[in-house]
């Protein structure tokens, strides 16, 4: 729980907190609208398929498959300075929402996109859980 | 809804001094670009009855407009501060012709201005930096403004085969273009190889991808077209325009490689009856290199896919089929954030003029100009003519 002084904490509201308190038990979880059964990412209050405000939250696997990704070299604040370079991606989860996240334990020219990752958690405080992924091994986690 | 086509036109068109501009401050650039509009439009300030501005960054005011206004000592029935970036300069501008048509006010002067380079405190810089993204899914993660868009870079080459040279030709482009403007922030020219071996900011983008950071400000006014004989000045109007907003953040993209200009592009078409092969010249985004790419694409000047091949060609040049980025736009002109758009609208009206000098345009008619904003959220295109094309 050491280094991330100074970074851009998230400030979990009351539609994203279960989100965080999740993230806390190192669960990735996502909504899923009780009407149409549309699974999304970020939390909201509503549906954003069909606007229904019944939601519930669901498990990921939390297997995912990089879309997209970047290396920052140049950090966005001195609190980010020690972690470049860093890889940033667009992780398409299984179930089917896309989510942002570093990813870690992975050398900077081994990432592509299409690699098949896997979610991981770092306790940043004592309330704040980051999910970042990482490349999955032949055992699929 | 009866069409705008045609219904407005631009009298008036200045820049402020551009790059490094230290003894001005932001609010003091906007006032300098609306009194150089207005000159150049041959006009007193009371004759205009509305006002449009950006909020500044390095000075914002609550109300931006209203202040600028009482600075000027003008009293506009008309007064808009646009919030945000790139696509939302044209959206302003079309809200303010349709105001226009709709007799809300008759003479509007659209001033933006900002001082990035050197009216940005330490604190106001990280505070700009860090305000882009979604402050819990994504900015915890410490992605910068050049990552953001250096996801959208990557997609475009995993999908297209876009090669980083395809990139680097959209700013030695740029680059040759401004070394014909004077008081352009970089005039020497580069090379592919300049660019490729510039410093690596966010993987694929070097820092020769990256807009510059600048002072500076830009200004039009606009009319209706009823109203040209009494401006000095050729009018330029305004044939199409349209609008297109997919999302805020680019993490709920719908699709990482094609944009809302499709959208925004198809109306401003439409409006003015004309299809990509119609325009002259175009002056569109260029924060980075590959969203002028997308965007060529988008807006049907080629193919999906080929926009790298298509600036790799020489098309963008002034003897190429579509001479684009005329001043240099924000790689090498200047870029002082949310008025970014304004300068490629000014660039245009001089274009059409025939006043631009070395790298003016050959017989041009027709200019398209297109701004985006956010993440390749926002887009708004304008479709600009001489009076012969009316």
């Amino acid at each position: 729980m050491s280094g991330h002084e100074g970074k851009f904490l998230p400030s979990p509201d009351p539609g994203t907190l279960p989100y965080w308190e999740a993230c806390k038990r190192h669960e990735l979880v996502l909504q899923k609208c009780v009407q149409c059964e549309v699974l999304q990412f970020y939390p909201r209050t509503i549906c954003s398929s069909c606007s229904s405000s019944e939601l519930d939250w669901v498990a990921a696997s939390g297997r995912g498959t990089v879309l997209t990704w970047t290396i920052v070299r140049h950090p966005v604040s001195p609190a980010y300075a020690d972690e470049v370079p860093y890889i940033i991606a667009l992780i398409e989860l299984e179930e089917g929402p896309v989510m942002m996240a570093q990813v870690v334990d992975c050398q900077l020219d081994a990432v592509q996109s299409g690699m098949q990752v896997h979610v991981c958690f770092d306790d940043w405080t004592a309330d704040i859980t980051m999910p970042n992924f990482r490349p999955r091994d032949n055992n699929g986690t | 809804m009866p069409s705008l086509r045609g219904k407005t036109a631009i009298v008036g068109a200045a820049d402020t001094v551009v790059g490094k501009v230290p003894d001005l401050s932001a609010t003091e650039l906007c006032v300098d670009a609306a009194l150089r509009a207005l000159a150049d439009a041959g006009i007193d300030k009371d004759e205009v009855d509305g006002l449009v501005t950006c909020q500044s960054m390095a000075e914002p005011h609550l109300y931006h407009a209203e202040t600028v206004a009482e600075y000027l000592q003008i009293f506009p029935k008309y007064c808009v501060t646009a919030n945000a970036g790139g696509g939302t300069t044209f959206s302003v501008i079309r809200n303010a012709a349709a105001a226009i048509v709709a007799g809300i006010c008759d003479t509007v002067v659209v001033s933006m201005a900002d001082s990035l380079r050197s009216g940005l405190t330490r604190d106001q810089a990280m505070a700009m930096q860090s305000s882009t993204g979604h402050p819990q899914f994504e900015i915890p993660y410490g992605p910068t403004v050049p990552a953001y868009y250096a996801l959208l870079a990557r997609a475009h080459m995993d999908r297209f085969g876009t090669t980083s040279e395809q990139m680097a030709a959209v700013a030695v482009s740029g680059r040759n273009y401004a070394a014909q403007r004077p008081g352009a922030q970089m005039t020497d020219v580069i090379t592919l190889d300049d660019v490729l071996e510039s410093r690596m900011i966010a993987d694929p983008l070097h820092l020769l991808d990256c807009s510059l950071v600048s002072d500076g400000g830009a200004a039009v006014i606009l009319t209706s077209a009823g109203n040209v004989g009494k401006f000095r000045s050729r009018p330029v109007y305004l044939l199409g325009m349209g609008e297109g907003h997919s999302h805020e953040h680019v993490s709920q993209a719908r699709d990482l490689t094609t944009s809302a200009a499709v959208q925004s592009g198809r109306e401003a078409y439409a409006m003015a009856g004309l299809a990509p092969a119609d325009i002259d010249l175009a002056e569109i985004y260029d924060c980075f290199t590959p969203v002028v790419l997308i965007e060529l694409e988008d807006l049907g000047f080629c193919a999906k896919g080929e926009g790298g091949a298509f600036v790799e060609s020489g098309a963008s040049a002034l003897d190429g089929a579509l001479p684009m980025n005329t001043n240099g736009g924000l790689l090498s002109y200047c870029h002082p954030g949310n008025p970014g758009s304004m300068f490629g609208l000014t660039e245009a009206v001089y274009q059409l003029r025939g006043d631009s000098g070395p790298r003016q345009v050959r017989d041009a008619e027709t200019a398209l100009v297109h701004g985006q904003g956010g993440i390749m959220s926002s887009h708004a295109t304008l479709i600009l003519g001489k009076e012969q094309v009316l």
